[in-house]
């Protein structure tokens, strides 16, 4: 690892000057992804602002039914809060589905947000990657790239999002809440994350030096919710595919749908195609294929990882039949 | 027959603690945190050390600018090939002097400008600090001249070199004409398989601490050979062996991946040896994955002929595997398809392909861990061609001598192994129907495959002394790399002295003991009770004339209860024996520490090795039996059932040696689900050279795995022992695949088992 300033903020208003003063600086909460690529150096900043003493370790129900949580919980805390788990399910059984107990202990929900992807290439200081260092080119598209997007992915990188918990607050239309010197603004998680593009080091629409302070999470859809999560051993590993969903059924019909998946794009992918097909359709096997078509119809796979969209549109279908079937 | 081997026994009459499951004597100290592994000895003034590894995988470094990696303070030295100083290079490795086996690979680090495969260590960091070591490491600017690199495995086995056979590997052999009886066999299958590189991840990474006085050494390291290591860093420092000590108190496992002499320790023998500090070099997981050796990939060809009642008709196994370019030998992926089964007609041949890959080396039962994967699978595939349950289609091959040889097998019983397998796990009750079995969603499959590996018995020095207050000190210079073999020696030192076991002391870990064998080859705990048993006996001629003139006569007294007792309680305890004398002790030993000595008990060890090997084979066998459960959506696999029963011979202690078992079982269900060094073919490089990316099996990942014994000794060695090491490994990735094809219809013959291929 190289050498680094050290800030220690203790209030979010010297955070977020810190932070605007030194550009490049880099929050560090649990560090459970910032140091180990540190020590890669692949991440190296000149300036880490420790903001892990900061007061945003509540979470708070709201007036309106919804849930406000702050940026600095825990990962093990958030999934063991009651109102998690009797309320929302999908998130808690993510949250849970993500990395070790150990590291789940120190993970925070707003570094959980910023994780940084698992792409060998990106990882590795060694190989091209135009995500670690832009123009450099992309390794991983001739390379190997089982984990990479099928969804939004472009020439220019193939990466995926790594984040469990992060699928199951798109599908729940959680809000996140920063903070800068300029002031403070919200923006939909949905939105939080960018596609690559031609510019695949920009990962989210953060300002430099913007702080995340909350995510905030609107009342659930009545009905069932779940999340699913596909990998290649059966605990801590990142997801090949992983599936959040909730889903509301009347009279066999579906009245609502949240449908959002993971391990297949550069951010937590929003199912809007499948969700329109799933709105006010029969909740049947056949409803819930026609769902995932729709939403893979343009997904595209490389070599090693196309076997992704079928193994998505599969996944998306386990984890409906599980929340259709009446109780 | 009988009779001769009965006279051949020299065990003792079971007794009161070999046999049974005693708690290993330093697990206290290993759950507190009191063990000492190499990275944690003390030295006052250390200084930390860090490589630099090659990022070409084939030519020349042609500069090094050390300039920013020395400004970070704290540096004390960046050493590269420019300004080290020169080493003597490895000796050729020799039949006569098994040590000249040790480096991994001939290349003489740091005393040469080329480069040999992608990692390979070009500089090495020398910090007040390991922060400030690796730090530094991450500055050292390389330049490089590459030159063509042969780096994809897939492509170099179209070219392949056949293996020479000699006392250590197995080229080719042949009974019959076994490609014509295939062409006439009424029923015959004829496949292919292919198994990918595998990283060494031990618990502990590799760890050297090395401290020079003088011309005098002494070197902590994780090794599974303090001999080799030894004699290998006296040659390459041209200082006497006498002035090299290497101690290994504790290792955190080996595999095979501490077999040999790596990078690692040798550099940081150099470092110490220019900074004239002690200096540690604690081995990051990167740098083990590429500066040490792992698994070759394979490619297998599996093919069998047999008459349509099942009886072997053909058995043809052959394997290219990969080499590194810089060193590396062959998987001998065929070598227990000379003996498993009764087929009239054999051919096993071996072949390499040259990589400019990092050499590859020993993994838990080198070649038959993944040989057994494509001939295991090979049988099950026979087995639905004839319409034949798979354990009965081996029961029914099951050879009464060595299928291409002339030997007879020491013991073997893989009959009542498959019959007691199938009993206890009930496999009756399999329907053999692919996809027939369910247990809600999940489809189901049951799988078998056989386990078989032949353990090398080797010599070794021990040192035995019982002191006057009736405790026992043995010495030897074993290596406990986590089996639990001081606690064995201690369970034979007791029986054979009749002492309790808690009297008996047993120091290990040191090259100024008596020189041990290494722990490899599921050999160690053989040989060194082996030994043991020799040195107790000698001790006990001695202890007899000492009471040579004792009233009442004590010459046809036992030794029991801490001393010399007859069957009608008269007698003498060893504090009086040794008391009466005047001695504070009596001790016997093995082998002789000197030049000579050693040279002599290396040829003794060679001669009655060879001749051992005309007369019989040694098998270690077994079976397993496993249950997955393959998810119907998502094809994703879970263990959820094993069982294993072996013949290992006798076992000394059930507990260690089940754990040693488990421990092979869940290494192969690693191999078979999850495990693949990735090198990516553009730059010869290991992309995964980490645990977050290459996947061990996790607990979750592991069900309970059930281990029976058969427990009958060998006949033809000194305590009726082969060797449990190696042998649980052979066949789990066959039992797995078997299993998912019954549970799924689906046939995989290429590893890892990931769930892309099921889909």
């Amino acid at each position: 690892m190289r050498s680094f300033a050290y800030v220690s903020a203790p209030d979010v208003d010297t955070a977020v000057r810190a932070l605007a003063d030194q550009p490049g600086a880099k929050p560090l909460a649990g560090g459970t992804n910032l140091v180990d690529l540190m020590r890669q150096d692949v991440e190296r900043p000149a300036t880490v602002v420790d903001i892990s003493t900061l007061p945003l370790t509540e979470v708070e129900v709201l007036p309106d039914g919804g849930l406000r949580i702050g940026a600095l919980v825990r990962n093990s805390h958030l999934a063991a809060h009651p109102a998690v788990r009797t309320r929302y399910p999908v998130l808690a059984q993510a949250l849970l589905s993500g990395a070790s107990g150990q590291i789940r202990n120190m993970a925070t929900v707003g570094g959980n947000l910023l994780q940084r992807t698992r792409c060998l290439y990106f990882v590795d200081a060694t190989a091209a990657c135009n995500k670690r260092e832009p123009g450099s080119g992309c390794d991983a598209a001739g390379g190997f790239h089982r984990a990479a997007a099928v969804l939004g992915a472009s020439e220019h990188c193939v990466a995926t999002h790594p984040s469990d918990m992060a699928v199951a607050l798109a599908a729940l239309d959680a809000t996140v809440e920063v903070h800068s010197v300029r002031g403070s603004r919200t923006i939909p998680l949905v939105e939080f994350h960018r596609l690559p593009g031609d510019r695949p080091e920009r990962e989210t629409v953060l300002e430099p030096g913007e702080l995340i302070v909350a995510v905030e999470l609107p009342a659930p859809i009545a009905g069932r919710s779940a999340y699913r999560k596909v990998r290649d051993r059966a605990s801590f590993a990142f997801a090949l595919v992983s599936v959040a969903a909730a889903l509301e059924v009347r009279d066999g019909v579906v009245t609502a749908a949240r449908v959002a998946l993971g391990g297949v794009a550069a951010k937590p992918w929003r199912a809007i195609e499948a969700e329109r097909v799933l709105t006010g359709a029969p909740a049947t096997e056949e409803t819930f294929r026609r769902a995932a078509e729709a939403e893979l119809a343009h997904a595209t796979g490389l070599p090693g990882n196309e076997f992704k969209i079928e193994l998505a549109k599969r996944t998306i279908v386990a984890v409906l039949r599980g929340l259709g079937v009446p109780e | 027959m009988t009779t001769a081997l009965e006279k051949n026994r020299t065990a003792p009459a079971p007794t009161k603690n070999v046999g049974r499951s005693i708690d290993r004597v330093d697990g206290i100290a290993k759950v507190s945190g009191g063990a000492r592994f190499s990275a944690e000895v003390p030295y006052a003034d250390i200084a930390h050390a860090a490589l630099v590894h090659a990022s070409i995988p084939r030519g020349r470094v042609t500069g090094i600018d050390t300039t920013a990696a020395e400004a970070v303070p704290g540096v004390l030295k960046v050493l590269t090939h420019q300004n080290a100083p020169k080493m003597i290079p490895s000796a050729k490795p020799s039949i006569m002097d098994l040590s000249t086996m040790a480096p991994g690979t001939p290349i003489n680090y740091l005393n040469t400008d080329e480069v040999h495969w992608n990692g390979q260590p070009v500089a090495v960091v020398v910090a007040e600090t390991l922060e400030a070591a690796h730090a530094a490491a991450r500055l050292v600017e390389v330049s490089y001249e590459s030159r063509p690199a042969v780096t994809d495995f897939a492509v170099a086995q179209d070219h392949p070199k056949p293996v020479k056979g000699s006392l250590i590997e197995v080229g080719e052999v042949k009974t019959g004409d076994a490609e014509q009886a295939l062409a006439a066999a009424p029923v015959a299958v004829d496949l292919r398989y292919t198994t990918p590189g595998q990283n060494h991840n031990a618990l502990e990474p590799h760890a050297t601490t090395a401290a020079w006085d003088g011309d005098r050494l002494t070197v902590h390291d994780a090794t599974q050979n303090i001999d080799w290591v030894r004699k290998h860093l006296a040659r390459r420092f041209g200082v006497p062996v006498a002035g090299v000590r290497v101690i290994a108190e504790f290792i955190g496992g080996g595999f095979g991946g501490k077999g040999s002499v790596w990078a690692g320790t040798v550099l940081t023998a150099l470092a110490a040896k220019v900074t004239g500090r002690p200096v540690r070099m604690a081995l990051t997981r990167e740098a083990v994955n590429r500066t040490v050796g792992g698994r070759a990939p394979t490619v297998q060809r599996v093919a069998l002929g047999a008459q349509r009642d099942g009886t072997l008709t053909a058995l043809v196994h052959t394997g290219v595997s990969q080499v590194g370019r810089a060193g590396g030998g062959v998987e001998p992926v065929a070598s227990q398809s000379q003996y498993l089964y009764a087929a009239p007609a054999i051919l096993v041949r071996h072949s390499t392909a040259e990589v400019d890959a990092l050499p590859n080396t020993y993994m838990r039962a080198p070649g038959e861990a993944m040989g057994s994967f494509a001939l295991e699978s090979a049988i099950d595939e026979l087995a639905v061609e004839l319409g034949l349950d798979p354990l009965e289609l081996r029961a029914r091959n099951e050879p009464e001598r060595n299928p291409t040889g002339r030997q007879r097998f020491s013991r073997r019983d893989l009959r009542a192994v498959y019959a007691r397998g199938a009993r206890e796990f009930g496999w009756s009750g399999r329907d053999p129907k692919p996809r027939s079995m369910r247990d809600g969603r999940w489809l189901v499959g049951w799988g078998v495959a056989a386990a078989l590996h032949l353990p090398v018995h080797l010599g070794g020095d021990v040192l035995v002394r019982l002191r006057a207050d009736g405790t026992v000190l043995v010495r030897s210079g074993l290596q406990e790399i986590g089996v639990g073999v001081a606690t064995v020696v201690a369970q034979v030192t007791a029986d054979a002295l009749g002492v309790p076991v808690g009297a008996v002391t047993v120091e290990l870990g040191d090259s100024e003991q008596p020189t041990a064998p290494g722990a490899a080859g599921s050999t160690q705990t053989s040989s060194a009770t082996a030994a043991v048993l020799q040195a107790c006996e000698q001790l006990k001629r001695s202890m007899l004339g000492l009471v040579r003139r004792s009233s009442p006569p004590l010459r046809d007294a036992t030794f029991t209860d801490g001393g010399l007792f007859r069957a009608d309680g008269a007698g003498r305890s060893y504090s009086e024996i040794l008391g009466d004398a005047g001695l504070p002790s009596i001790e016997a030993r093995t082998g002789s520490d000197s030049r000579l000595g050693q040279a002599a008990g290396q040829v003794r060890m060679m001669t009655r090795f060879l001749a051992d090997r005309r007369r019989w084979v040694h098998p270690a066998t077994g079976a397993h039996f496993c249950e997955v459960r393959v998810d119907p959506d998502t094809a994703e696999v879970r263990v959820t059932r094993w069982l294993g029963i072996f013949d290992v011979g006798r076992v000394l202690n059930p507990k260690l040696a089940s754990s040693q078992l488990r421990g092979g079982v869940v290494m192969g269900i690693g191999a078979a689900l999850t495990e693949e060094t990735l090198v990516d073919p553009r730059s010869g490089r290991i992309m995964n050279p980490g645990l977050g990316e290459y996947h061990v099996p996790v607990h979750a990942d592991v069900p309970r795995i059930d281990i029976g014994f058969i427990d009958e000794p060998d006949p033809t060695t000194p305590l009726g022992l082969l060797g449990v090491g190696e042998v649980g490994i052979t066949g789990v990735a066959a039992a797995v695949a078997n299993a998912v094809h019954h549970a799924t219809g689906v046939r995989v013959r290429e590893l890892p088992l990931t769930l892309d291929r099921l889909l």
